[in-house]
């Protein structure tokens, strides 16, 4: 009962995998499954680096033990994007603006912006900056990843329309 | 991995998580939902549990429903489910409210209401509301069931008066009247921090005056509570600035804070008043 054996999707692909109960989900995302796109900031859920989606909702990774997402569906970064085709919206417009500097925080971003962007996609620059308040950036500065998702949010609605 | 090690246990029924609590809690077994406060504990050591509980899979722990003038939340019911989309009127607009006060987007999908009142942080904002409207806790073990007012259920900084094999198995809101009016101000340093200080006001205006004023503060002392002193001086009363600052005075003599910082009373009144001044559709103090 210290360790289980764990089956979950990630990025669309079924894995199966044993995992020490105590060990948190992005620990398992990064030690177990490699997917180091998934960044550890505080671990204790204030950084906001570590956000994956689970089940479609912005989570904390360092907040969930790797055993609770038994059977459910997880989308890291790696996942935002299908491998060697187009970036995703956001990855786009966060390239293209300034949106990213060291990297650090950017997983977390684009995955608390990606569920964001879903719920509301027209915002205000000031729901922006709400959306991503759990979201810390001590390098870019602010203003160029709000402008990247003011973009990113236009593109999205025209590629709908 | 940082948490010190524990067995883990993840029940499908109400009657396995209760049967296995009663055989785990006298061993430092605790229960675990949305896990926003107990996993961070767990990582910096300040809770060491030798079992968890997992409640997650039990079937039918996250009802959500209106019933007999009651909104009835269950253990699973996550923060970002409790809105305007969970009772309508009054109710639902203060829980929205209070809602976008919590912690940040990714902690409000995964932490549960039950779990913050159980946590009984005096920082909380769902255990300052669930102690201002006067809320009912209905708690589980295998010894049976029992019913816990709002007044009783707080015991001070982080505690309750859950046993350590009862699990709470349901809140238990009272819907407002369409007359009630809400005010909720909470005075935190940056978005999503734990508040410093929050107040709800709850009221009704009939013919001009205040009737049924509850006025509860929370984050100020080891507990949230409803400040009866001065909800008796609101009541009858017309409306004003002046009156609101009387109340926010009378309110602070009567408060014990956590620290001894002059500057949390002086928020404690400021909360205080700008939440009644919303409850009267009165511009911000």
């Amino acid at each position: 009962m210290t360790a289980r054996r764990i089956a979950l999707t990630v990025n669309g692909a079924r894995h199966e995998a044993e995992t020490p109960v105590r060990q948190h989900l992005a620990d398992f995302l990064r030690g177990t499954l490699g997917l180091t796109g998934t960044h550890l900031g505080c671990e204790h859920g204030v950084c906001g680096a570590c956000t994956v989606l689970l089940d479609g909702r912005a989570v904390r990774a360092c907040l969930i033990l790797a055993v609770q997402a038994e059977g459910r569906s997880v989308t890291t970064v790696e996942g935002l994007a299908p491998d060697n085709g187009p970036l995703h919206p956001l990855q786009a417009a966060f390239c293209a603006n300034h949106g990213l500097q060291c990297g650090f925080c950017t997983p977390g971003m684009l995955t608390t912006l990606a569920e964001f962007l879903k719920d509301s996609p027209d915002p205000t620059e000031e729901e922006v900056r709400v959306a991503i308040s759990g979201n810390l950036c001590r390098c870019t500065g602010y203003d160029s990843i709000v402008a990247a998702t003011m973009e990113a949010a236009r593109a999205l609605r025209e590629a709908r329309a | 991995m940082k948490p010190a090690p524990f067995r883990y246990h993840a029940p499908r029924t109400e009657a396995e998580a209760l049967s296995l609590l009663a055989e785990l809690a006298p061993e430092e077994g605790r229960v675990i939902a949305g896990g926003q406060s107990l996993v961070p504990a767990m990582a910096l050591r300040v809770a060491r549990p030798s079992h968890l509980v997992d409640i997650n899979n039990v079937a039918g722990f996250d009802r959500l429903a209106v019933e007999d003038g009651w909104l009835r939340v269950g253990p699973l019911v996550r923060h970002a489910a409790l809105g305007e989309g969970a009772v309508p009127g009054p109710l639902g607009r203060l829980l929205e409210v209070v809602r976008g006060q919590i912690a940040h987007l990714p902690i409000r999908t995964r932490g549960t209401v039950c779990g913050s009142l159980a946590n009984a942080d005096p920082a909380s904002e769902w255990c300052l509301l669930a102690a201002t409207l006067g809320a009912r806790f209905h708690v589980r073990s295998l010894r049976g069931e029992r019913v816990i007012e709002a007044d009783a259920f707080f015991g001070g900084f982080m505690t309750t008066a859950l046993a350590p094999d009862e699990i709470l198995v349901e809140l238990r809101l009272p819907v407002l009247s369409d007359a009630a009016h809400t005010g909720f101000h909470e005075f935190s340093r940056r978005a999503g921090d734990f508040a410093q200080a929050a107040a709800l006001a709850v009221l009704e205006l009939r013919e001009g005056v205040i009737a049924a004023p509850r006025l509860g503060l929370g984050a100020v002392e080891d507990r949230p509570r409803r400040l009866l002193e001065a909800e008796a001086l609101l009541a009858g009363r017309a409306p004003s600035e002046a009156l609101f600052r009387e109340a926010a005075t009378t309110a602070r003599a009567g408060l014990v804070p956590v620290d001894e910082d002059p500057y949390r009373l002086d928020l404690a009144e400021t909360v205080i008043r700008r939440a009644l001044s919303a409850a009267a559709g009165m511009p911000a103090p």
